[in-house]
């Protein structure tokens, strides 16, 4: 087990980070030389006090995509959670068919995301989309709106598809903690007329917080190295350029192989420390104890 | 039974090694679209009964992009499972050091190629590929529209502008609300490295970086033609141009809605198809120039067969790249593909003519073809393209003026470059 987990995790990773201590090229990996730290931060003097920084840890871009980065997973993991408790709480109640709306709403979150992706940029297309004309039939807007092109829309509209696609996900993780409630605590709340707003506050939220922060985390993960999603729907754009996107652009499209591998070695570590740190936060029990 | 299927096998093998004593088989590599891989393989079997030579086509996903992802990873593991790549124009000059230098082979012939794409592929006097196809845009105009508003057609972009705004005006007061002046390809990608530097050069801004290495993008002909493509965003081409590719700005012109576009020859074919909006309403004429005499200029594209270093049978690859590239087979690409040929004789060809119209029209068009600057740049180009399109992209959105855009650009591309490209 711990052999299969070495070559499949570990030996990716440490090469990796090697490749980020070199010269590399894709296509002449062989020829790599040790540059030490130089793809992070390196100072290259010109003399006479003049000098300047270089390096990825000075890099603009790199900044803003790591910006747009937590822009994404802030936005995105707060209307999931929010949007999946409520669907969950609606899905936790009887109703007439209530199966098949639990297996109607994840749809959105089994259909492939490349899938998804594209589909929603036909439906956002300034021209030919359905979105602009069904908003601007209920006149919401007065023009078509070039949701993907636009600077201002961009991320608005990743941030759409992304939640559209996702909340099945959230709610199907939150109505499993939700079902994990002994419903005998809801009877005697009733006996005792409580308000649903109060026993909502006083009883649910506080049961289904732990699922809820697992969830959180789960979806924050994915959240952190999003990649397909905009790849698809805004390439190249500077305001929704992700971790993921500058480091696959480096190490692939442009010559910048060890450059690419040193982005995506701030990019690991970045969400190894956002992860333990929301782990310690919430006091969350990895170890199960029993 | 058995024996008798072993005894034919033997026999068969034995008639195969008589007719060539050194039969070979070999790999080509390509990413297929439209009819490509069928027309392909009709000639690689022409080839095969010629030289009694195997030869296996390995497909590729459509994107340029994915696929010379793809190309870098077997030329860096020196695979000699593929002996020919078909790769794109930008490409083999960017990993030059893989492929085999075919100036010697092609002596005899390289001087029927047009010029404009053998240069392409030339890095420091090597000849990387060797053309196999050109790809190259045309401003395509509503022949209907222009008459019906007595309209001639345009040869400056600021006549364009000016006439696309006109009828666009006009068409929407007759109630055509959809209609547009202009659409072109301004997603931040490589198409807006190309359309970009149709208008720079076309206002006699030179070339992004110039053949000799030297950067002078920031001058004032340059800003004055971003400033004018930045113009067009939002008034006679729609917003959404931002994040137009081919296929969408194709979508907007094919279903009527637009009076010029930009385009590459591929939009051709399908726009004077049986089921086009636009059959017989439109034209195509070269792209405009920003002033009076200025060149006309527009970017070449296209495919091109370039050796492995690491194949195992060059001398019959190379054999193979020159049988592809030959009279006949040029011609048959270019009427069964609709791909303009590399060969200058063939678009005289009256065959060609009679079934695809459209080619002898692009010969003007090819004539006047400006490489991108990937022979200069070599291993860099991909991300001089991209700082290139960030700063056209930025410009036409509105984000700082062609001015400043220049400037950082020029900055960004002297720090790329260092000491050399």
């Amino acid at each position: 087990m711990l052999a299969v987990l070495a070559a499949v995790a570990a030996y990716p990773l440490i090469r990796t980070f090697y490749f980020s201590f070199t010269d590399a090229s894709i296509d002449l990996i062989d020829e790599a030389q040790w540059v030490g730290f130089r793809n992070y931060l390196e100072y290259v003097d010109y003399g006479e006090g003049e000098g300047e920084y270089f390096g990825l840890l000075v890099d603009e871009r790199w900044w803003r995509a790591v910006w747009n980065t937590l822009r994404f997973t802030f936005l995105s993991v707060t209307f999931e959670t929010a949007f999946g408790l409520v669907v969950a709480l609606v899905l936790n109640t009887n109703f007439r068919g209530r199966a098949l709306v639990r297996a109607a709403v994840l749809i959105p979150w089994a259909i492939p995301t490349i899938v998804s992706a594209k589909m929603w940029a036909w439906m956002m297309h300034d021209q030919f989309g359905i979105l602009n004309d069904m908003l601007m039939r209920l006149h919401v807007i007065a023009e078509p709106v070039a949701w993907t092109a636009s600077d201002q829309t961009a991320m608005l509209a990743v941030l759409i598809v992304d939640v559209w696609k996702t909340t099945p996900f959230m709610a199907l993780l939150i109505l499993a903690g939700l079902q994990m409630i002994p419903a005998d605590i809801y009877e005697a709340a009733k006996l005792d007329g409580i308000s649903p707003v109060r026993v909502f506050w006083r009883v649910t939220w506080p049961l289904v917080l732990p699922a809820v922060l697992v969830a959180v985390v789960f979806r924050a993960l994915d959240a952190l190295r999003v990649f397909d999603i905009i790849y698809v729907l805004t390439p190249n754009n500077d305001a929704t350029r992700t971790m993921s996107i500058f480091a696959r652009e480096n190490l692939f499209d442009f010559d910048q192989f060890a450059y690419g591998s040193a982005a995506s070695t701030l990019l690991f570590l970045i969400i190894a420390m956002l992860t333990i740190s929301f782990i310690w936060a919430t006091r969350m029990n990895v170890e199960r104890e029993e | 039974m058995n024996s008798l299927r072993t005894l034919l096998m033997a026999l068969a093998g034995s008639s195969m090694l008589a007719l060539s004593a050194q039969a070979v088989e070999l790999n080509i590599v390509h990413g297929a679209i439209g009819k490509d891989n069928e027309v392909l393989r009709k000639e690689l079997d022409r080839f095969e009964e010629k030289t009694g030579h195997t030869v296996n086509i390995v497909s590729m996903p459509e994107s340029t992009t994915d696929q010379f992802g793809q190309y870098k990873l077997w030329l860096a593991a020196q695979s000699s499972d593929i002996d020919v790549y078909r790769i794109d124009v930008i490409g083999a000059p960017q990993i030059a050091e893989h492929f085999v230098d075919l100036t010697e082979h092609t002596k005899d012939i390289i001087g029927d190629f047009v010029p404009a794409a053998v240069e392409s592929q030339t890095v420091d006097g090597k000849l990387v590929a060797l053309p196999m196809f050109l790809g190259a845009p045309a401003l395509y105009y509503r022949k209907d529209l222009l008459e019906k508003y007595g309209e001639p057609v345009p040869t400056t972009w600021q006549d364009m502008t000016e006439t696309a705004k006109r009828i666009m005006e006009a068409e929407r007061a007759e109630g055509n609300e959809a209609m547009w002046g202009f659409v072109f390809q301004g997603a931040p990608y490589e198409g807006l490295t190309c359309n970009a530097q149709e208008w720079i050069a076309s206002f006699g801004g030179g070339r992004i970086v110039e053949t000799d290495g030297s950067i002078g993008i920031n001058n004032e002909k340059a800003a004055e033609a971003l400033d004018l493509a930045a113009s067009w965003v939002g008034t006679i081409a729609p917003e959404g141009v931002l994040n137009y590719q081919e296929e969408d700005s194709r979508g907007v012109f094919q279903s009527g809605n637009a009076v010029f576009m930009r385009n590459w020859n591929y939009a051709y074919a399908l726009a004077a198809g049986e089921d086009s909006p636009v059959k017989g309403k439109f034209a195509v004429t070269t792209l405009p120039v920003g002033a009076e005499g200025e060149r006309s200029a527009a970017t070449l594209g296209g495919w091109h067969l370039g050796v492995a270093k690491y194949s195992k049978h060059q001398e019959e690859a190379i054999e193979l790249v020159r049988f592809l590239n030959n009279y006949e087979n040029q011609k048959e690409r270019a009427i069964e593909t609709s791909r303009p040929p590399t060969l200058t004789a063939v678009y005289d060809d009256p065959d060609v003519a009679e079934k695809q119209e459209f080619i002898p029209l692009w010969k003007p068009v090819v004539d006047n073809a400006l490489p991108r600057p990937s022979a200069a740049t070599k291993r860099k180009y991909n991300e001089v393209s991209s700082e290139f399109w960030t700063a056209v992209h930025d410009t036409l959105s509105g984000d700082g003026t062609a001015e400043e855009n220049l400037r950082k650009l020029e900055a960004k591309l002297k720090r790329l470059r260092g000491s050399a490209w």
